[in-house]
């Protein structure tokens, strides 16, 4: 028998992929949880009394969330005001059936719930949608909705903070998927079209800082709840973790597939990640810390081209922060996303391709 | 050999649903690799792909042997035992 590497005492029942430690139960869930506090106190993601959502799936990472939201509310008295917010896409067999963990788990941890649907929001649900549309590009619309949608419910509930699941892995995931991108451009287009380089780079900034906003700048001339900052406190949490605490503290989570993306699973960056984990557990933590060193770079060369009287560019930036005419959300053009998807479903056209 | 499989975190949707099967091994199943081959040969339902990739299990698939991460137990090398109960948990299902 292995003894765990921390108490000395119990068995060792996992191997920590972030250190390679071995370690029992007990010793997991206390640096698990700790590690977690240590994340939002040192990023000082939230003060005293503010009212915080937790987007809740029903999900794995969601599930785990507002258990360990709620049990660091309690444990450390951040003083947060918790509640869950879910978005109900409307797709039977999948979404009603994690919705009701979702209200299981509200009683579980005793938070207020609200529920709000696409239907009400878009007055299409993705049932509606694929029916119109068919199966190919309906996870287009669906994540350009559920965007909003939270932003939307978070402005309903009057909170001043959104929490996400993300977790290590998925900001990793998004990186790679950034990075292979950024090295296309810096290949193809880059000395040609630098515009094109600054607006993936605002993604990348996007997917590695803990907290975003949607409108990060002009907040000034942007409708008070669309200025909502969303963080993730699970950024340097590996899914293996969250996986395993879930698993041993029987925590009740919803695992069904979307029934509109069965043979979609994981991208190729995923596989790749997975595969890079085997090899060197550190992988995940190493493409994190690659992609927040990239973006500060950038970030550095822009302020430098911007003090160099750079005027100009410094204009077209900002400019690119405008908001729909028709809704009022962040857009970078006339109407948002959402607005010209609406708009090409209300005409009934077929799917306008985005991205 | 007696031993217990069980399958969560979504696993469970590749074999018919079910959550744990009991199973009797034959004498040439003794280690962890040729259980992962059994398991798909005799119990796998559907989209073998998504659970095993070469003589493993696919990345992203947690395995767990009498509760504890096979990553202490040797993996693909421990030797199964009578009663052992082995879970795999899929931790590619959506968040």
């Amino acid at each position: 028998m292995k003894l765990c590497v921390l108490c000395n005492t119990n068995r060792a029942q996992l191997k920590r992929p972030k250190t390679g430690q071995q370690i029992c139960k007990t010793c997991f869930y206390a640096v698990f949880e700790y590690e977690i506090h240590c994340t939002i106190t040192e990023n000082k993601l939230f003060k005293r009394g503010d009212k915080v959502a937790i987007a809740a799936s029903g999900g794995k990472d969601s599930t785990v969330l507002a258990h360990t939201m709620k049990l660091l509310n309690d444990r450390y008295d951040y003083g947060l005001d918790l509640c869950l917010l879910s978005i109900d896409e409307g797709i039977k067999g999948y979404r009603d059936d994690s919705l009701e963990t979702v209200k299981r788990n509200q009683l579980q941890y005793n938070l207020p719930l609200l529920v709000l649907s696409y239907e009400e929001l878009y007055g299409w649900s993705m049932d509606k949608i694929v029916a119109q549309i068919g199966t190919k590009n309906n996870c287009t619309f669906c994540g350009v909705f559920r965007r909003q949608a939270l932003d939307r419910g978070a402005a309903r509930l009057g909170v001043d903070h959104i929490v996400t699941g993300h977790n290590a892995d998925d900001v990793a995931e998004t990186v790679l998927m950034n990075r292979k991108l950024l090295v296309l451009f810096q290949k193809f287009t880059l000395t040609h079209f630098p515009l094109v380089f600054r607006g993936d780079f605002a993604r990348l900034t996007r997917c590695t800082s803990i907290t975003t906003q949607t409108l990060e700048t002009s907040a000034t001339t942007a409708p008070e709840h669309l200025t909502i900052p969303r963080s993730k406190p699970f950024k340097y949490t590996y899914e293996k973790e969250i996986v395993l605490y879930a698993y041993f503290l029987s925590l009740d989570y919803f695992s069904t597939e979307c029934t509109y993306s069965v043979e979609a699973y994981r991208g190729y960056a995923r596989v790749f990640l997975k595969d890079l984990e085997k090899v060197r557990a550190s992988a995940i933590m190493d493409v994190i810390h690659s992609g927040e060193a990239y973006a500060q770079s950038l970030d550095e060369i822009e302020r430098v081209e911007a003090e160099n009287g750079g005027k100009k560019k410094k204009k077209t930036v900002v400019q690119k922060q405008g908001t729909c005419e028709r809704c009022g959300y962040i857009s970078s053009n006339k109407l948002c996303k959402a607005c010209v998807l609406l708009e090409s479903l209300n005409k009934g056209l077929p799917a306008v391709s985005l991205e | 050999m007696n031993i217990e499989l069980q399958f969560s975190g979504g696993m469970e949707l590749l074999f018919d649903g079910q959550r744990s099967i009991k199973v009797v091994l034959p004498s040439n199943v003794t280690t962890m690799r040729d259980l992962i081959a059994h398991t798909k040969d005799h119990y796998l339902k559907e989209r073998p792909e998504l659970f095993v990739q070469g003589d493993s299990v696919r990345p992203g698939i947690l395995v767990l042997i009498n509760d504890a991460d096979w990553e202490l137990e040797g993996e693909l090398e421990y030797e199964l035992a009578e009663k052992d109960v082995i879970v795999f948990i899929s931790t590619l299902h959506g968040g």
